[in-house]
């Protein structure tokens, strides 16, 4: 399928591709119309940001992780590792420097002894490339992958949670291995880019002969937030996208759709989060040689103000019967989803052009929930299926993690209720 | 895996380096005669002047200023021409700086106008001052490692002629197969034969780091005739005694290399680089595909340097012997899955080792060159 026989093909209804199962799923997953977003970032129309806000240090310890409910940060590195060590004592070691290194780092101070300074004969603890920079805002959220599990492996088959499940196969997906999985995960969010480059490179570092570096994901432009009352961001296809998201200060809605409850099942992840990470190619080309109208039915939004079809404004109520069936805010909206709703922390990506000088773009899906089978996998069966969106968007990376409730203070670690 | 450090020392050591330097940067204008601790080098198109020709040892800065009308450059020399440091291309006009740790002894400083020629001398001391303190433990693995680096040339060479007495005699099966075997002994000491500045680039260069005007010389340029066209001509022949005296060379000045614990530990540390530059990737033997065979030569070499710093180490930073004991051990391991005899060089031809395998090789080499970067602190405290 070239792009150029698409464009002279205008699909309307679901196309011959999305019948013979082209899916992909839900950029906006929870993209519903009406709903909150920033207020640190862009406050609404107003871009200033102000300085001593993006600069500052996000509480490193706490009964959550920070990461997941704080203010979405305006970059992202995040990296899936896998774990090299078969030394269950040196994989506890690692995580106990890369916490300490991860709470200094969040109060924008250096690793180990710093970045220079030291005996001239060896290469200095820190990077050095953050020097002189705020801690702007950068949290580090640490998860496990399901792999970590497995049998004959660290003797933590037991401790699996039931939510902690193997994502099945989306129709449409076209995943790369290379991009998909990992033991653990470390998301470095922070609204300077080389911030939160640096905290994964040190980390990666310091983990270097217990732990590689599996895959990692730029992401800039924010596409989500988690905080009420600003302008959503849009995406890369120019849309307003994850309107409807849960807010990181609605605390009955985090309660009930994203922190673990104490008799979900799994002790060690009482107040962590589970996250599904996906990486979704847009067909950028071919989706800016499509009709405005045709845009918008994709959505099921206008494209300048992002109301929902009908209505005036970007947070009216959406009336989803309204919007074409393959719509895809009707399909990812909660009414048509039993309710289910996830926290999002979607990043926009673009990695220069892909050989055939396509654009290799498109939007870093992250999502908490308490728990994925009530949350992703219920959505993206849906848009998988019919999203009229699959069109223009491909699923080329996909993992799960646990992330564990916060680090507590100076003595906890990152997965101390697991391996403790 | 950090090295444990006396953070005290260190900190007060760098605010005292902090200090000469931006002392240096700011004042070099200011004083006729350098910044505190600094040496003035004037240099013109027909005089090299200096500051001061003697100075104690350790670490030193050289002011130099072209006040003359061509391109220029500075070395700091031992008596043999063996080069301490140096600066090229600085125009007329211009300032430049020069630093290089130093040992008590003679040298000499060269300017070169017009970078041509033997430049013009000036002799300089270098007097007791701060050089470091010698142990003997690291004397004594300093003497053995240029011992080892010595009997890897002696054994090299007529590996190199086995290789090249192939090519001489036109006979392409025999030459391709002694190609790896030829090359192994340099790939263990590489740093060493680097450190002269001559000799690699006649015998080691690929072709894409070739200088403008560079004639392609050396075991690369004959891998491609071999693999890639096949054939062996008269020209092959010629460069295939030019490999054989440009190793000699080798041979003869492995001995006087300058060997210092650290540089040893540093020289392991890039072996490493090597590999996970030039190896991992499969650039180093494209033709050929025995890159495994010079990546455990690598390795060889780096572990020989280690072994012999160990003692020392272990003292300093048992942690981080401990570590590299691990991660040695482990890099070898998975190299071994690329051959089937354990005492021969005989390994997969690269090009068959799959991305997700050469990717387990270089978290391996990862695993490893980390901390052996961490060696050269755990010997220096
Ligand atoms: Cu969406």
């Amino acid at each position: 399928m070239s792009d150029t026989t698409e464009a002279t093909e205008p699909a309307r209804s679901p196309s011959r591709r999305a019948l013979l199962g082209w899916g992909g799923a839900g950029l906006a997953l929870g993209a519903a119309a009406a709903g909150g977003t920033v207020a640190v970032v862009k406050g609404g129309g107003s871009d200033a940001v102000p300085a001593a806000e993006s600069g500052a240090a996000v509480p490193f310890h706490g009964a959550h992780q920070a990461g997941i409910a704080t203010a979405v940060q305006d970059r992202l590195h995040f990296a899936a590792f896998d774990v090299t060590t078969k030394d269950r004592a040196a994989l506890v070691q690692l995580l106990k420097d890369w916490t300490a290194a991860a709470a200094a780092m969040a109060e924008g101070k250096t690793v180990g002894e710093g970045a220079y300074g030291g005996l001239a004969e060896a290469p200095p603890d820190d990077t050095g490339e953050a020097l002189g920079l705020k801690p702007s805002r950068l949290t580090l959220t640490f998860g496990v992958g399901p792999s970590l599990f497995a049998k004959d492996r660290f003797g933590l088959e037991s401790k699996r949670p039931e939510a902690l499940v193997d994502i099945e196969q989306f129709p449409g997906d076209n995943l790369d291995p290379a991009r998909s999985g990992g033991d653990l995960c470390v998301q470095a969010c922070a609204d300077d880019p080389q911030v939160a480059v640096h905290a994964i490179r040190n980390l990666a570092r310091i983990g270097m002969g217990k732990v590689a570096i599996r895959w990692s994901q730029l992401g800039f432009g924010k596409t989500s937030s988690t905080t009420p009352d600003a302008q959503t961001p849009r995406n890369m296809m120019g849309f307003k996208d994850g309107t409807r998201n849960v807010d990181g200060t609605d605390t009955k809605a985090l309660d009930e759709h994203v922190w673990v409850g104490a008799k979900d099942g799994s002790d060690w992840m009482t107040g962590g989060s589970y996250l599904v990470a996906r990486r979704i190619r847009m067909h950028i080309e071919t989706w800016d040689r499509t009709s405005l109208q045709e845009q918008e039915d994709v959505f099921g939004r206008d494209k300048g103000e992002g109301a929902p079809v009908g209505k005036a404004k970007e947070r009216d109520e959406p009336f989803l019967k309204a919007m074409k069936p393959t719509a895809h805010v009707r399909l990812a909206h909660p009414d048509s989803n039993d309710g289910a709703r996830i926290l999002r922390r979607g990043y926009s990506f673009t990695d220069g052009t892909d050989g055939l000088g396509r654009l290799d773009a498109g939007l870093f899906f992250l999502a908490y929930q308490r728990d994925v089978r009530k949350g992703f996998l219920p959505i993206q069966r849906a848009l998988a299926r019919q999203d009229a969106l699959n069109e223009y968007i491909q699923h080329v990376g996909s993992a799960i993690f646990a992330v564990p409730p916060g680090v507590r203070d100076k003595g906890d670690w990152w997965g101390r209720g697991l391996f403790g | 895996m950090r090295p444990v450090r006396t953070s005290v020392v260190t900190a007060a050591a760098a605010v005292a380096a902090l200090t000469a330097v931006t002392g240096c940067a700011d004042k070099s204008d200011a004083k006729a005669d350098g910044a505190a601790g600094s040496i003035k080098v004037t240099a013109t198109d027909s005089s090299c002047e200096l500051s001061k020709n003697d100075f104690p040892a350790g670490h030193v800065k050289f002011d130099i200023e072209n006040k003359g009308s061509k391109v220029t450059e500075v070395y700091l020399l031992f008596p043999d021409d063996r080069i301490v440091a140096e600066r090229e291309n600085i125009g007329p006009g211009l300032k430049q700086q020069l630093t290089a740790e130093v040992k008590a002894g003679s040298y000499e400083i060269a300017c070169k106008p017009g970078m041509k020629g033997d430049g013009i001398r000036q002799k300089v001391t270098v007097t007791g001052g701060t050089a470091a303190k010698r142990n003997p433990a690291l004397d004594t693995a300093v003497a053995e490692y240029r011992k080892y680096a010595q009997e890897q040339a002696d054994e090299t060479l007529p590996k190199v002629k086995v290789f090249t007495d192939a090519v001489r005699a036109g006979d392409l099966e025999a030459a391709k197969k002694a190609f790896a075997p030829s090359r192994l002994g340099w790939e263990r000491t590489e740093p060493v034969a680097e450190s002269f500045g001559d000799i690699d680039p006649k015998t080691d260069t690929r072709e894409d780091g070739l200088e403008k005007g560079q004639k392609w010389t050396g075991w690369h340029r004959l891998e491609k005739s071999l693999w890639a066209d096949g054939k062996i001509g008269q020209d092959e022949k010629d460069l295939a005694t030019e490999l054989d005296k440009d190793l000699a060379d080798w041979q003869k000045r492995v001995g006087t290399a300058e060997i210092t614990p650290t540089s040893m530990a540093n020289g392991a540390k890039e072996l490493l680089d090597e590999v996970a530059t030039g190896k991992i990737t499969g650039e180093e033997d494209r033709y050929s595909h025995t890159d495994l065979s010079d990546f455990k030569g690598n390795v060889e070499g780096a572990q020989k340097a280690y072994e012999l710093l160990k003692p020392v180490a272990a003292k300093n930073d048992a942690a981080l012997t401990t570590e590299l004991d691990k991660q040695f051990g482990g890099l070898n391991t998975l190299l071994d899955k690329y051959r089937t005899d354990k005492t021969s060089y005989d390994f997969t031809s690269y090009d068959k080792v799959s991305e997700g395998d050469r990717k387990q090789l270089s978290d391996a080499v990862n695993a490893l060159a980390e901390p052996l970067s961490k060696l050269a602190a755990a010997v220096t405290k």
